[in-house]
């Protein structure tokens, strides 16, 4: 299956998305990020029962922190979908790609460059 | 079968312990009226004298409401002045959500210094229903204990702290019971402890469902309260159907039936109001002949000038002369 | 334990935003258990505001520790080397650890990062609710082990009062009426018949309204 998918994105593994927490995704901006997104099973079939529901939560959490201090809480995202669903994905990285672009670049980082450049 | 003693034989019989004009007239044997006058959220005197005047000659006393549902009001003492100055007996309502055990001592006292001498202690509506939802709130004392400090103060002639009164405040003392508040089974244990507290008189919450204010009642004489503390029945006359609606609905505590709802829902808009005033009539003439009952209180709620109809229909009317 | 909230970060953006060097300071004691001001949001909100303030052009030194309690002397010493790098501390511990602090810091400024609430429980994950208001003498052995000067909005000590409705307060439907507990636990302890002993007028002294309190036992002084 050759599927057509964004390179500009890299892909951090956890077991399960219920091990992600709110300071990953924020460490993620700090360190540069242009928006997160966290890929998880199905609603209803997490092998730990609730942890893509945890997750969900936690993008939430996250992305009104984001929206607070001005960074936009819509750079972070949650889907769901199947370990099959290989198109599914690409599908996905593809529209989260079009919405950062549209977005433009994380301010963090477009402040910390100008800082580097001006020194 | 009501037997009634003259105001000379009750006076050689040393049973007042005040000159209230409501502990009279209640052991005289008589069935007392009350009504209730809600001070203005203004400072004419004109909106408690003009309400007081409706009614005067068909009340024994009139109680004036201490910032009811938590909104602020002329005071409950001031406007009891202003009734008292009239020539009537005011009934001093006293809540213990806004005034510590000094304020309320103290306010006693000015009470007394007026000659008012009947009083209602209540907690009082909590602050989140009125216009000061950010305030705090006192309850240094709860009502019973209220009632606990004004017989201290009356009949042993002492200050919570200790110390002796000049001159005791005189005062007779009631309190408010729901018999339809919840958990039912100590509604009646709860009387009995403001019965101990020392309570001489009642008056009850707005009574609509009159089997269980009669199954109350049957409780009450169960334990003999009946011949401890006079209680009056609290009545209410409705406007319309959706003032009884809001009432059942809204109201805590408040138990309005749906057949009374019906009732009144069933008869054209116009003549809701005649319909609210009959089923009042009604409850009172059913209420007057329970066992224990020894008055009506009647809270007309902006609508004084009903009150004199309720009494003279109910066969309440004229009043006796003390 | 003592039940804190957290601050919102547009509040703590405005009271820090002056100061070039930022400690946030956790508690791993009560702040840590109701998820207000243990280490772990003491990395969500100093990650919130370098993020806030290099994005502002206005970047700080910001920097994450947690005692074990703010609320004594020991662990509040583990700090003395470093204090003086920084211009303010952010506090996240309850009220009683963000004053222990400033007192032990005297020429610090200490910024409270949550809202102490109330002495209360872990009712269910999420939900804290209140249990006690430290009234300094104790009567729950007489109310059936419910505290009605905590639990019930007029604090009535002889209630319930006639706003009980179906076993709920009259002020919110969801707030359970603390008389009604009451009731209900004296009568599955067959001990209704205590209901009817009159709870006598309260010395509040001991509580709030006599003043900042103070237990001294000598028997444990050195």
């Amino acid at each position: 299956m050759r599927l057509k998918c964004p390179a500009n994105f890299r892909i951090v593994r956890l077991p399960c998305t219920g091990k992600i927490d709110v300071i990953h995704i924020l460490r993620a901006f700090e360190k540069g990020a242009d928006g997160v997104y966290v890929v998880g099973c199905m609603e209803g079939d997490c092998h730990f029962k609730s942890g893509n529901f945890r997750a969900r939560k936690r993008v939430e959490q996250a992305a009104k922190i984001l929206d607070k201090i001005g960074v936009g809480g819509e750079r972070v995202k949650m889907f769901n979908l199947s370990s099959g669903e290989g198109p599914l994905f690409a599908q996905y990285s593809i529209e989260m790609d079009k919405k950062i672009k549209e977005l433009g670049p994380n301010p963090v980082k477009v402040a910390l460059q100008a800082k580097k450049k001006a020194a | 079968m009501r037997s009634i003693r003259t105001l000379e034989e009750l006076e050689a019989s040393g049973e007042l312990r005040t000159s209230s004009k409501l502990e009279k007239i209640l052991k005289m044997g008589h069935l007392a009226v009350t009504s209730e006058c809600g001070p203005p959220r203004g400072s004419d005197p004109k909106a408690v004298t003009e309400k007081a005047a409706l009614i005067k000659d068909h009340v024994d006393a009139i109680n004036t409401t201490d910032n009811q549902t938590a909104v602020t009001r002329m005071c409950s003492l001031a406007a009891c002045i202003h009734v008292k100055q009239m020539g009537l007996e005011p009934v001093l309502q006293m809540v213990t959500r806004d005034r510590n055990r000094i304020a309320l001592q103290s306010d006693l006292l000015g009470a007394a210094s007026f000659n008012i001498n009947t009083m209602l202690c209540l907690s009082g509506d909590h602050q989140s229903f009125g216009d000061c939802k950010q305030g705090q709130n006192v309850h240094d004392l709860d009502s019973m204990q209220l009632i606990q400090t004004v017989r201290r103060m009356r009949d042993e002639g002492k200050f919570l702290g200790g110390d002796d009164i000049k001159r005791p405040p005189k005062i007779f003392v009631g309190a408010a019971a729901n018999p339809f508040a919840d958990p039912f089974e100590i509604r009646v244990p709860r009387l009995a402890k403001k019965v101990a507290c020392g309570a001489e008189f009642i008056q009850t919450q707005c009574i609509y469902n009159l089997d269980k204010f009669e199954e109350w009642m049957r409780r009450v004489r169960e334990r003999g309260l009946h011949e401890k503390v006079f209680i009056m029945a609290g009545m209410t006359p409705m406007k319309s159907a959706g003032m009884a609606k809001y009432m059942k609905n809204r109201v805590p505590g408040m138990d309005v039936p749906d057949e009374v709802i019906k009732r009144i829902a069933g008869v054209p808009k116009e003549k809701q109001a005649q319909e609210g005033i009959d089923i009042c009539v009604e409850s009172i003439q059913r209420l007057k002949e329970v066992e224990g009952v020894s008055g009506f209180h009647i809270m007309a709620i902006e609508w004084e000038e009903k009150v004199p109809e309720i009494v003279e229909r109910s066969g309440l009317y004229p009043r006796p002369k003390v | 334990m003592i039940i804190a909230s957290k601050k919102p970060i547009e509040e703590i953006i405005q009271e820090v935003k002056d100061y070039k060097r930022l400690l946030i300071l956790g508690c791993n004691e009560c702040v840590t258990v109701c998820e207000a001001g243990g280490k772990k949001e003491v990395e969500v909100l100093a990650s919130a505001l370098r993020m806030h303030f290099i994005k502002e052009g206005n970047e700080k030194k910001i920097d994450e520790k947690t005692l074990e309690r703010q609320c004594d002397h020991e662990y509040l010493e583990e700090i003395r080397g470093i204090v003086d790098n920084y211009d303010a501390i952010l506090s996240l511990a309850c009220g009683v650890g963000v004053q222990f602090t400033a007192e032990k810091y005297h020429s610090t400024p200490l910024i409270p990062g949550v809202n102490t609430c109330f002495l209360g429980a872990n009712e269910q994950r999420g939900m804290w609710t209140e249990r006690c208001q430290a009234c300094g003498s104790c009567i729950l052995a007489r109310t059936g082990g419910i505290c009605p000067i905590s639990r019930c909005a007029k604090r009535v000590m002889n209630g319930p009062c006639g706003g009980s409705s179906k076993g709920k307060c009259e002020i919110n439907k969801e707030l359970d009426c603390a008389w009604q507990l009451i009731v209900d636990r004296l009568r599955d302890l067959g001990r209704l018949d205590d209901y009817e002993i009159v709870a006598p007028i309260k010395d509040w002294s001991t509580e709030r309204a006599g003043g900042p309190r103070k237990v001294v036992r000598e028997d444990v002084q050195v």
